[in-house]
C-alpha cells in the first residue's frame, strides 16, 4: 500500500497536537475561569492586588485561555427578552415641542390669532389657530423651529414636518427624525442596561440589540429574572449642582452640606459640590448631540417648565461660576456658566467630540430609561438546576462513550480499536474548536456531544463495511484497506455535507438553546470527517506498513 | 479467524418490496393518522409554542399534586397544570413538579408579581420548595417562534431537496425528501398521541431527524448509482435489493452506535432534555425504516431513465428535470 506523504501525515499528527494544546484549559475549568477573571480584572483596573496574582498563576500564560462558555441552562442565570415601547419617545418629543411653538405662535398674535393644542394621537401635535389669514406665518414660525436631523442617513432634512389641515396645524416626527430617535432610543436603553448589569459585576453577560425594538439580555448568575428586571428598572441618578471648589485631593475635607465627588474623565480631579442639585435628571426631557456657534460639536438639552425656572435662576445668578453635571456621584463634566440659560434649554460645550458629545446626550438621557419596556420573554434557571445537567449530561455521555467503544470493538476488533482512538481524537478536536470559536455548551449542546459520539462512528463503519465487501471479493489487505477508504469517501461527503447543510439552517434560524445545538453538531460533523477520512487512514496504514499481515479481518 | 460482533449475516437476500404495500401503505396510513391525531387532539405545546410559563419545583418532601392544585386554584389564574416529575438521577429526597400556566390575558408575559403569589402560595403549603427554573413567553413571542419553526424545518427539507438533486437524479431527491417529511410527520403525530410537551427543543430534534434521516438515505443511494453503472441490465427492482442488501449491515451497525449514545442520554442524561432525546431516538428508527422501506420504493415508483448518458452530449436525465422542475 501507498504510504501517506510524510508532510501530509506530519500536517494530520499537527492538527491533532494542536487540538489537545487548544482543548486543554478545559480539564482546568474552574482554574483558567479565575486566571481569566484575574487577567481581566487587573487589565480594568491597571493594578494587581495579591489575591488576583494568585488567581493569575493558577494557569501558565504561555497556555491557551480559551474555554468553552456554558450557557444560561448550563450555568443558572436569568434571560430576558425586553420590547422597547419606541412610540412613547415620539409622543414625549411632542410634548416637549409644544411650549414652543406655543411661543413662537404667541409671537405672532397680531397675524394667527388665539392659539390652541387640539387633542390628537400622542405621536401628533396638533395646534388651532383662530386666525386662518395668518396660516401662511405661522407654518413658516413653526417651521423655523425644526433642528436638521444629525444622523448619517438623515442629512439634509429636519427633524419636524409641518403640515396644514383646515385650521390646524399638524407637527409630527420626520421619518428621518423617526429612525434617528428610534435608533437614538435602542443605543440609550442599551446602554443603560449595560450601566446597571456591569455595576453587579457578574461575568459575561449578553445585551444585544433584536431586530428593530428588541434587546435581548441574558445574566448567567443572577438569581431570578425578577431580579434582573428590578436591577434594569433602577434610574440612574442625574443631578446638576453647584461647584463650590475644584481639587486634587482625595482625601478633601468638602465641609458641611457639601460631598467630594470624583471627576469621571480627568484622572486625579475632585469636585467639591453643594449636596442639594439645583436640578435633577428628573426633570430633563431631552438631550441630543448638536453643534455650537462656531460649529464644534455639543450637546443640547432640555428641561421641563419647572426644572427649566430653577436652571434660568441659577443660571442668570451665578454667571461666570462653574456647575456640575453628576451622574451616580461622579461629574461628567464642570462647564462654565456663559450666559443666563432662559426657556429650560441650553448646550453644554467643551472640547468633545462628535463620538463624545453623542456619548454625553446619552448619558445625559441615561438617567431613566427613554421608553418604557415590556417584556415577551423571561426564563430563570437555578444555578443547581445548571450543575445537575452538567453532571447528568456528563455521565450520559461517558457511558454513552464507553458503550460505542466496546460495541465497536466487539464489532471490528483491531479495526474498532483503531476508530475508537480517532473517536478520542474527535472529541478532542471538538472541544478545542469550541473553544477556539468561543461556542456555547447549551443542554442540548451536550445531547449533540452525544449524538456526534454516535454518527461520528458511522464514517468508520462505512469505510470498513466497505473494506470487508472488497476483501470478501478476494483483494489482498492492502488493496481492499485502499479501495475501502476510496469508494466510501463519496457516501460519507454526501451524508455528511447534508447534516452540515442542516446544522446551517438550524444556526441560522434558530435562537438560544437550539443554536447551541446547531454549533456543537455541526463542528461534530467537521472533526468527525477529519478524523474519519484522515486520522484512521493513517492509524491503519501505519501499522500495515508496521506489521505487514498476509491477512486481515476487519 | 476472530470473533466478530454480527448483527447481519455476512450475505443478505431480503426482498424489501414484496410486502410493499403492507409497509409502504402502512406509512400512507401513518401519516394520514398523524394528521387526524393532530387536528383532533392537537399538540401539547409548551411555553415556547403556546405563551405562558412554566415554573420546575423542587423539594425535600413528596409532591402533592392535589395540595398544589389547592394552593394555586385560589389565585385565579385560569389553565394550570401540575405534573410530578420522575429520574432515575434524582436523589431520595428530591422530589420535583412542573407547573405550567396559560398566558395571562392583556399581557405579554407573566408579570413577577404573579409568579410572586405563587411562590408564596407555595411556600404555605410546603415551606422546603424552592424553584429551580420559572419560564415566561408572551403570547406575541411564541407566535414567531412557531413561524420560525416551521420555517426552519421547511428550510431544511428545501436545502436537502436541492443538494440531492445536483448531486443525484430528481427522482432521488423527490424519494428522500417525501421520506424526510414522513419521518417528521410522524414523529409529530407520536408527541400528538402521547401528549408529549412539544417545544422548541423538539423542533431542533426534528431537524436532527432529517439530518439523520438523509444521511441514512444517501448512503444508500450513493451505493444504488454505484450499482447502476455496474449492472447495466438488472431490472431496477432486484438492483435496488441488491444495494439495500450490500448496506443493510452498516445501516444496522450506525443505527445501533447511534441508539447507544441516546439511550445513555435518556436513561442518565435528566428530564430536562428527556423530550429532546425521545424525538431523536425515534427519528432514528423511523428514518432507517424509511430509507428501507419509503424512499427506495418513490425512486421504484417515479422510474429511472438508465439509457447510457453520451458523455458531454446531451444528458437525458437533465431533460427530465427541466421539463419537472
Amino acid at each position: 500500500m501507498q504510504n501517506a506523504s510524510v508532510w501530509k501525515r506530519l500536517a494530520v499528527m499537527a492538527v491533532c497536537l494542536l487540538g489537545f494544546f487548544y482543548a486543554s484549559p478545559n480539564l482546568f475549568y474552574g482554574r483558567v475561569e479565575l486566571h481569566n477573571d484575574a487577567a481581566k480584572a487587573i487589565e480594568a483596573a491597571g493594578f494587581a492586588t495579591p489575591e488576583q496574582t494568585a488567581a493569575l498563576a493558577q494557569w501558565p500564560d504561555a497556555m491557551p485561555n480559551g474555554l468553552v462558555n456554558l450557557g444560561l441552562d448550563l450555568r443558572g442565570g436569568a434571560h430576558l427578552l425586553a420590547e422597547v415601547q419606541l412610540e412613547d419617545v415620539y409622543a414625549q418629543r411632542m410634548d416637549g415641542h409644544w411650549p414652543e411653538v406655543r411661543d413662537a405662535l404667541r409671537d405672532l398674535r397680531d397675524q394667527v390669532g388665539a392659539v390652541r393644542r387640539q387633542p390628537s394621537v400622542p405621536e401628533v401635535l396638533r395646534v388651532a389657530i383662530t386666525n386662518p389669514e395668518g396660516m401662511a406665518a405661522a407654518v413658516a414660525a413653526v417651521n423655523a423651529l425644526a433642528t436638521p436631523v444629525v444622523s448619517l442617513t438623515g442629512v439634509g432634512q429636519n427633524d419636524i414636518e409641518v403640515t396644514v389641515e383646515g385650521n390646524d396645524i399638524v407637527v409630527t416626527l420626520s421619518d428621518a427624525e423617526k429612525t434617528a430617535t428610534d435608533s437614538r432610543t435602542l443605543q440609550q436603553s442599551l446602554e443603560i442596561i449595560r450601566r446597571r448589569v456591569d455595576e453587579v459585576g457578574t461575568r459575561e453577560p449578553t445585551i444585544q440589540r433584536q431586530g428593530a425594538d428588541r434587546i435581548l439580555i441574558q445574566v448567567p448568575g443572577i438569581g431570578s429574572a425578577a431580579e434582573l428586571k428590578a436591577l434594569i428598572g433602577t434610574t440612574a441618578k442625574l443631578t446638576f449642582n453647584a461647584v463650590v471648589s475644584r481639587t486634587t485631593d482625595p482625601a478633601a475635607s468638602p465641609g458641611p452640606r457639601n460631598k467630594l465627588l470624583a471627576s469621571m474623565d480627568e484622572e486625579g480631579v475632585f469636585y467639591i459640590v453643594e449636596e442639594t442639585p439645583v436640578v435633577s435628571g428628573e426633570d430633563l426631557v431631552d438631550a441630543q448631540p448638536a453643534f455650537d456657534q462656531n460649529n464644534r460639536p455639543a450637546v443640547n438639552f432640555r428641561f421641563d417648565p419647572s426644572g427649566g425656572r430653577r436652571f434660568g435662576d441659577y443660571t442668570a445668578a451665578n454667571i461666570g461660576k462653574p456647575f456640575a453635571i453628576v451622574l451616580d456621584d461622579e461629574v461628567i463634566s464642570a462647564p462654565v456658566i456663559q450666559s443666563h440659560i432662559a426657556g429650560g434649554s441650553g448646550v453644554i460645550t467643551g472640547s468633545f467630540s462628535v463620538e463624545e458629545s453623542t456619548e454625553l446626550a446619552v448619558l445625559l438621557r441615561a438617567g431613566a430609561l427613554p421608553a418604557k419596556m415590556t417584556f415577551l420573554e423571561e426564563r430563570t434557571i437555578g444555578p443547581e438546576l445548571g450543575q445537575d445537567s452538567i453532571d447528568a449530561g456528563q455521565r450520559a455521555a461517558v457511558v454513552g462513550m464507553i458503550a460505542v467503544v466496546a460495541f465497536m470493538v466487539a464489532s471490528y476488533g483491531w479495526f474498532g480499536v483503531m476508530a475508537n482512538v480517532a473517536l478520542a481524537i474527535n472529541m478532542v478536536l471538538l472541544f478545542a474548536c469550541m473553544s477556539l470559536i468561543g461556542a456555547t455548551l447549551t443542554l442540548p449542546g451536550i445531547a449533540g456531544i452525544v449524538l456526534t459520539i454516535g454518527m461520528s462512528v458511522d464514517a468508520n463503519v462505512l469505510i470498513y463495511e466497505r473494506i470487508r465487501e472488497e476483501l470478501r471479493e478476494g483483494k489482498p489487505p492492502s488493496r481492499a484497506i485502499e479501495l475501502g477508504f476510496d469508494r466510501a469517501f463519496s457516501a460519507i461527503m454526501d451524508s455528511n455535507f447534508t447534516a452540515i447543510l442542516t446544522a446551517i439552517i438550524m444556526f441560522a434560524i434558530g435562537s438560544g438553546a437550539v443554536r447551541g445545538f446547531a454549533v456543537t453538531l455541526g463542528l461534530g460533523i467537521f472533526t468527525s470527517m477529519f478524523t474519519a477520512v484522515y486520522v484512521t487512514r493513517m492509524i491503519i496504514t501505519t501499522w500495515m506498513v508496521w506489521r505487514r499481515p498476509a491477512t486481515i479481518t476487519v | 479467524m476472530a470473533w466478530r460482533l454480527r448483527l447481519v449475516p455476512e450475505k443478505t437476500n431480503i426482498d424489501f418490496f414484496r410486502l410493499q404495500f403492507i409497509t409502504f401503505g402502512t406509512s400512507v396510513v401513518l401519516t394520514l393518522v398523524t394528521f387526524i391525531l393532530v387536528a383532533t387532539l392537537g399538540l401539547n405545546f409548551g411555553v415556547d409554542f403556546r405563551g405562558g410559563t412554566t415554573i420546575r419545583t423542587e423539594s425535600t418532601q413528596a409532591v402533592d399534586v392535589a395540595v398544589y392544585r389547592d394552593a394555586l386554584g385560589a389565585l385565579g389564574l385560569g389553565d394550570v397544570s401540575i405534573t410530578e416529575v420522575f429520574d432515575p438521577g434524582f436523589r431520595e429526597d428530591q422530589h420535583v413538579a412542573m407547573i405550567r400556566i396559560g398566558a395571562q390575558e392583556g399581557s405579554e408575559s407573566v408579570t413577577p408579581e404573579v409568579i410572586e403569589r405563587i411562590e408564596t402560595a407555595l411556600k404555605v403549603s410546603d415551606p422546603a420548595i424552592t424553584f429551580p427554573s420559572i419560564e415566561s413567553v408572551g403570547p406575541k413571542v411564541s407566535s414567531e417562534l412557531i413561524w420560525s419553526a416551521l420555517l426552519a424545518i421547511a428550510a431544511g427539507c428545501a436545502g436537502i431537496w436541492i443538494y440531492v438533486w445536483l448531486r443525484f437524479e430528481w427522482q432521488f431527491a423527490v424519494g428522500t425528501v417525501v421520506a424526510l417529511m414522513h419521518d417528521v410527520i410522524v414523529t409529530v403525530g407520536v408527541f400528538s398521541l402521547f401528549q408529549l410537551k412539544f417545544d422548541l427543543t423538539i423542533v431542533a430534534a426534528l431537524l436532527t431527524i432529517l439530518g439523520y434521516s438523509v444521511n441514512d438515505t444517501v448512503v444508500v443511494f450513493d451505493r444504488l448509482r454505484e450499482n447502476l453503472a455496474k449492472y447495466k441490465v438488472m431490472p431496477l427492482r432486484d438492483l435496488m435489493n441488491l444495494t439495500a442488501n450490500e448496506t443493510l449491515s452498516r445501516t444496522i451497525m450506525t443505527v445501533m452506535t447511534t441508539t447507544i449514545a441516546l439511550l445513555a442520554l435518556m436513561v442518565l442524561g435528566g428530564d430536562v432534555i428527556r423530550g429532546f432525546v425521545f424525538a431523536m431516538l425515534f427519528g432514528v428508527f423511523i428514518g432507517t425504516y424509511s430509507t428501507l422501506y419509503v424512499a427506495k420504493n418513490i425512486v421504484l415508483f417515479l422510474g429511472l431513465d438508465r439509457s447510457d448518458k453520451p458523455k458531454g452530449g446531451k444528458v437525458t436525465d437533465h431533460e427530465f428535470a427541466n421539463i419537472d422542475a
